[in-house]
C-alpha cells in the first residue's frame, strides 16, 4: 500500500534534483564578465531608485485570504464528490446546504466590494 | 525488501524515460511549435536554419541558455533567487508522476504500468497540491529579485493563479462526482468505448479549460508578463538557464494541463481507433503503443489549441481577469456541481 506512494516521492526528488543540476550547470558554464553596472537592478535603463521592498495594494492580500477560505471548502468537497453515488440524495442535500452557506458568504464578500478592482 | 528494490529500479527507469519525454515532447517540440505556428499566424517564416525545418532550434536555444552569463543582481536575495526556478521546474516535473501514458504491458509475466504511479489513489489531489506549490516559485522569484517589475509581476501572477485555482478545483469536483474515484487511471478506464467525460461534463470542461489558461499564465491571461508594462514579469532579473528553467516549466505546465484535460475529459490513453482492428491483445506492446500514440495525438491537439489562442486573442485587463475568475467562473463552477448532482440523482 505504501509502496504506491514511493514513485511520487521519487519523482519529486528527481524533479528537484534535475532542477538543481540545471541551476549549477548554468552558473558554472555561463560566461563570467560581470561589471558593477551589469549587476544593478533592471529598470528600463534608468538608475534604479529605492528598493522593491515596498508596500503593495491590500487587494492582493484580500484575494489571498478569500482564496484560503474557499479553497478549504473545495478540498472539503473532494471526499464527498468521490463518495457521491454511495451517499445519495441525503448527502447531496447536506452538501447543498453547505454550499448555500458558502454562497451567502460569497455574496457578502461581493457586496462589501472586496473583489472590486478599480 | 526485494519488492521495494524492484519499485526503486522500475521508478528510476520510468522517471528517466518520462523526463526525456518532458524535455523532448513538451519542452523542445512545444517551443518549436509555438515559434513556427506564431510565425505562420503572423505571416512570417519562423525558425528554419538549424536542422531540417529548423527542428533543432530548441536544442540550440538550450545550449545558448546554458552558456549565457548568469547574472544575479547585487540587490537581489541570492538564496531565494536560486531557489525560485528550482521550485518551479521541480514541481512541474513532479506532476508527471501521476500521469498514465497508456494502460499496461505484460513483460515476463509482470504487468508494468505505463506511468510512474498512475494508480495512486491521491493522483488528482497530488496534481492540485503541486500546482499550488508552483505558486511559491513565482512569488519567490519576483520578490527575491528586488525589482519593481518582478514584484508586480509576481503579485499579479500569484493573485491570478490562486483565483483560478478555485474554479479549477470546483470543475474537477464535477468529474469526481461522475467517476467516484481520485485515481486518474481508474477515471480513464471508466471512459472506455468512447464514453468520454466531456459528454457528461461539457460545462465543467470549459471551466477547466479557461482556468488552465490562467493557471499556466498564458495569453489571454498572460498579465504577469505583460511586456509593455512589466518588461518580463517575475523573471525579469533571470538570465541563462535560470530563465530557461522558468521557460521550460511554463511549457511543461502547458503539457500537464493538456494531459490532465485529455485524461479527465477525452478518454486519456483510450485509443482513437479500436485496438481490435489490428488484433492487439490487452497487455501487448502493440496496444500499448497505440494507446501512447492516441494519448500523444490528443495532447498535441490541446497544445495546438493553446498556441492558437495565444496568438489570436488579445490580453485581458486586470479587473476583467479578476471579475471573470471570481464573478463568472466560480458561480458557474458551483452551478456545475449542483447541476451534476441533480441530474445524476434524477437519472438513478
Amino acid at each position: 500500500m505504501t509502496l504506491e506512494y514511493i514513485p511520487l516521492v521519487f519523482m519529486l526528488v528527481f524533479g528537484f534534483g534535475i532542477a538543481t543540476v540545471f541551476m549549477y550547470l548554468s552558473e558554472i558554464l555561463g560566461a563570467k564578465r560581470s561589471t558593477k553596472e551589469k549587476n544593478t537592478t533592471y529598470e528600463s535603463g534608468m538608475t534604479p531608485f529605492k528598493t522593491a521592498r515596498d508596500r503593495f495594494s491590500v487587494k492582493f492580500y484580500l484575494v489571498a485570504m478569500l482564496f484560503l477560505v474557499f479553497d478549504i471548502e473545495i478540498v472539503f468537497m473532494y471526499p464527498w464528490a468521490v463518495q457521491f453515488k454511495q451517499l445519495g440524495s441525503t448527502g447531496f442535500i447536506a452538501m447543498m446546504l453547505f454550499i448555500v452557506l458558502l454562497l451567502s458568504g460569497y455574496i457578502y464578500v461581493i457586496k462589501k466590494g472586496a473583489l472590486k478592482w478599480d | 525488501m526485494s519488492e521495494f528494490l524492484w519499485v526503486i529500479i522500475e521508478s528510476t527507469i520510468k522517471a528517466v524515460i518520462i523526463l526525456t519525454l518532458i524535455m523532448l515532447v513538451y519542452g523542445a517540440l512545444g517551443v518549436y511549435l509555438e515559434r513556427k505556428i506564431s510565425a505562420w499566424i503572423q505571416n512570417r517564416i519562423g525558425p528554419n536554419r538549424v536542422g531540417p525545418f529548423g527542428l533543432l532550434q530548441p536544442f540550440a536555444d538550450v545550449l545558448k541558455l546554458f552558456l549565457k552569463e548568469d547574472l544575479v543582481p547585487t540587490a537581489a536575495n541570492p538564496t531565494f533567487h536560486r531557489l525560485a526556478p528550482i521550485i518551479t521546474l521541480g514541481v512541474a516535473v513532479a506532476v508527471y508522476a501521476v500521469i498514465p501514458f497508456g494502460d499496461y504491458v505484460t513483460i515476463a509475466g509482470r504487468n508494468i504500468q505505463l506511468g510512474l504511479a498512475p494508480n495512486a489513489n491521491i493522483a488528482i489531489l497530488f496534481v492540485l497540491a503541486m500546482t499550488s506549490v508552483g505558486v511559491y516559485g513565482i512569488t519567490l522569484g519576483g520578490w527575491s529579485s528586488n525589482n519593481k517589475y518582478s514584484l508586480l509581476g509576481a503579485l499579479r501572477s500569484t493573485a491570478q493563479m490562486i483565483s483560478y485555482e478555485l474554479s479549477m478545483g470546483l470543475a474537477l469536483v464535477g468529474v469526481l462526482m461522475v467517476a467516484g474515484t481520485l485515481s486518474i487511471n481508474q477515471i480513464v478506464i471508466q471512459q472506455s468505448n468512447y464514453h468520454w467525460n466531456i459528454i457528461y461534463q461539457p460545462l465543467g470542461f470549459i471551466l477547466f479549460l479557461v482556468a488552465a489558461f490562467a493557471e499556466t499564465n498564458r495569453a489571454p491571461f498572460d498579465l504577469p508578463e505583460a511586456e509593455p508594462e512589466l518588461v518580463g514579469g517575475y523573471n525579469t532579473e533571470y538570465s541563462g538557464m535560470k530563465f530557461g528553467m522558468f521557460f521550460l516549466a511554463e511549457y511543461a505546465n502547458m503539457g500537464t494541463s493538456s494531459a490532465i484535460m485529455v485524461l479527465l475529459y477525452f478518454g486519456g490513453w483510450q485509443t482513437l481507433v479500436p485496438g481490435g482492428w489490428f488484433g492487439f491483445e490487452p497487455g501487448s506492446i502493440g496496444l500499448a503503443l497505440l494507446q501512447f500514440v492516441s494519448f500523444f495525438i490528443k495532447i498535441e491537439i490541446m497544445v495546438l489549441f493553446f498556441i492558437w489562442v495565444r496568438w489570436s486573442v488579445p490580453r485581458f485587463r486586470y479587473d476583467q481577469l479578476m471579475n471573470l475568475g471570481w464573478k463568472v467562473l466560480l458561480p458557474l463552477a458551483i452551478a456545475n456541481v449542483a447541476g451534476t448532482g441533480i441530474v445524476s440523482l434524477l437519472l438513478k
